[in-house]
């Protein structure tokens, strides 16, 4: 890897890295104002013009906030649980490839920070591991109300995480490859994997919805039963922590649910505009922000539509509904695989 | 370049491991061998080897200790409520670990010594595991997921409520 390349690298990190952070920001800001339409009030417009400034305020606050460890809380792990929750929340956004291929000057570079060929896999690994954070958190906290909702976002995530699995391995077979680029590729003008995998894709969905702790199953921090749940005894910026990696995992889950069904930067008829290929790759990423703009904005949707699960009722459709119906997509992905390679 | 990631990681591993038993607390030590199978997956990395690292960081890292983590801290763990240990659980247990080493100590031993594995090789790559396990050892694979389902049929069967008898 030589110096250009590895600059190159060096730049693309920093900028997914700031973006993320970026939207994540704004859509603490988006959140509340989606709220507020919703339900036909205003929503925050003191700081700033239409309140524009309300994050940068919000985090401020947070920063100077008194910041508080329990006494009896186990002070390493109490700090390392929202540390790895944004560990993790900002790891994912490496194999997602973000754009095409610009050529400046002699140097052809790809959107995309590296294409492991396992870039999936990659995905699913870092989802099952952000688990942690909340439960190390939970523990460490020394309060029962903060284990019993580290315990509900836990068994939550692992049950979900079965449903999203096997959704995945459908999608896997009919694209026959691991890697996120590869299965964006294929994916060119409309041949978008949401038309081979509808059922898959809205398995994968209302997984994202679990995986994030999004409303409807957000009990883990059921204000009515827990307090605050995981995070009850968090204050200053360690609870900002827990609260901005939310945004950071919507953010990412959207922009994997564009990438996975939605086509990533594809888009119709692209082609016979007939414009430069540094243009398309141009239009093609801002394109895939939009797509992603459109997901994060149906989480917030769903979040201000529908009620809570009760828990009980949340495990059975994890178990009893979204698992039957990830193998039967699975089975019926499986013959219809068959069925195309002339098994019949 | 490559040496030095490699000490780096086994001193890391064979420290998370020792920490594993010698943490005071029952959920240290299940976080130190978390890491511990991190350390292992860095070493998968390395030999190239990345369908496994990933499979083994998901399989053990992101499911299998996530539920020991589950139950122990459920159970909540403390040194007062620590069941006494007599003498001879203690000498037993001296004895079957000494003899435990001593298995190891000699298969190590017997074995023949391979040259290192050469970083170019690409053997634990998704296309190249799949075409070995679906084609030389398709059987083997199949029944060991016959095993992994009649496991669970068991799981299911012990988890499963008595049903209770209707005279009252």
């Amino acid at each position: 890897m030589d110096t250009t390349e590895f600059l190159i690298k060096l730049i693309l990190v920093i900028s997914v890295f700031g973006i993320s952070l970026l939207i994540a920001m704004y859509s603490t800001y988006a959140e509340r104002k989606v709220a507020a339409f919703l339900q036909d009030r205003l929503g925050p417009n003191r700081a700033g013009p239409f309140g524009i400034l309300q994050p940068v305020a919000d985090g401020v606050k947070m920063f100077m906030k008194e910041e508080i460890i329990p006494a009896n809380a186990d002070k390493f792990l109490f700090i390392a649980g929202p540390s790895l929750m944004m560990l993790t929340a900002c790891m994912t956004g490496v194999v997602i490839p973000w754009g095409g291929e610009l050529t400046i000057g002699r140097n052809t570079f790809n959107l995309q920070i590296t294409d492991v060929n396992i870039g999936l896999l990659y995905i699913f690994g870092v989802v099952s591991i952000g688990v942690y954070g909340i439960m190390i958190g939970a523990w460490a906290s020394n309060n029962k109300y903060s284990l019993m909702g580290g315990l509900r976002a836990s068994s939550q995530m692992i049950s979900y995480e079965l449903a999203m699995g096997i959704s995945i391995i459908a999608l896997v077979m009919t694209t026959g490859t691991l890697s996120t680029k590869e299965i964006v590729e294929q994916q060119s003008s409309w041949h978008w994997n949401i038309l081979y995998q509808p059922l898959g894709f809205l398995i994968f969905l209302v997984c994202a919805f679990a995986e994030t702790n999004r409303t409807p199953f957000d009990l883990p921090e059921c204000e009515t039963e827990l307090i605050g749940g995981f995070h009850t005894e968090y204050s200053s910026m360690k609870l900002g922590f827990y609260l901005f990696a939310e945004y950071i995992n919507m953010f990412i889950s959207s922009a994997i649910l564009a990438t996975l069904y939605f086509g990533g930067y594809n888009f119709p008829f692209i082609e016979s505009w007939g414009l430069s290929p540094n243009a398309v790759t141009i239009i093609g990423t801002l394109l895939f922000f939009g797509k992603i703009f459109f997901f994060i904005f149906f989480f917030m949707w769903v979040r201000w539509t529908i009620p809570r699960f009760r828990y009980d009722q949340l495990m059975n459709l994890g178990w009893k509904v979204m698992i039957p119906l990830a193998l039967f997509n699975l089975f019926i992905t499986g013959i219809i695989t068959l069925w195309r390679n002339g098994a019949f | 370049m490559t040496l030095t990631v490699f000490y780096l990681l086994s001193a890391l591993s064979v420290f998370s491991g020792l920490m594993v038993v010698l943490s005071r607390k029952a959920v240290h030590s299940v976080l130190y061998l978390v890491f511990c199978f991190f350390t292992i997956a860095g070493h998968y990395l390395m030999l190239n080897a990345q369908f496994l690292a990933a499979v083994h960081v998901i399989v053990y890292a992101g499911a299998i200790m996530v539920l020991f983590l589950f139950v122990i801290m459920m159970l909540n763990l403390n040194l007062a409520a620590e069941a006494q240990k007599t003498p001879w659980i203690k000498i037993s247990a001296v004895i079957l670990s000494g003899l435990m080493l001593l298995v190891l100590v000699a298969s190590v031993k017997g074995a023949e010594e391979l040259s290192a594995a050469q970083p170019q090789n690409d053997i634990g790559l998704v296309k190249n595991i799949g075409n070995i396990l679906f084609d030389k050892y398709l059987l083997p694979f199949e029944l060991i997921s016959l095993l992994l389902l009649s496991a669970m049929v068991g799981a299911v069967l012990m988890g499963r409520k008595e049903p209770q008898p209707q005279n009252e």
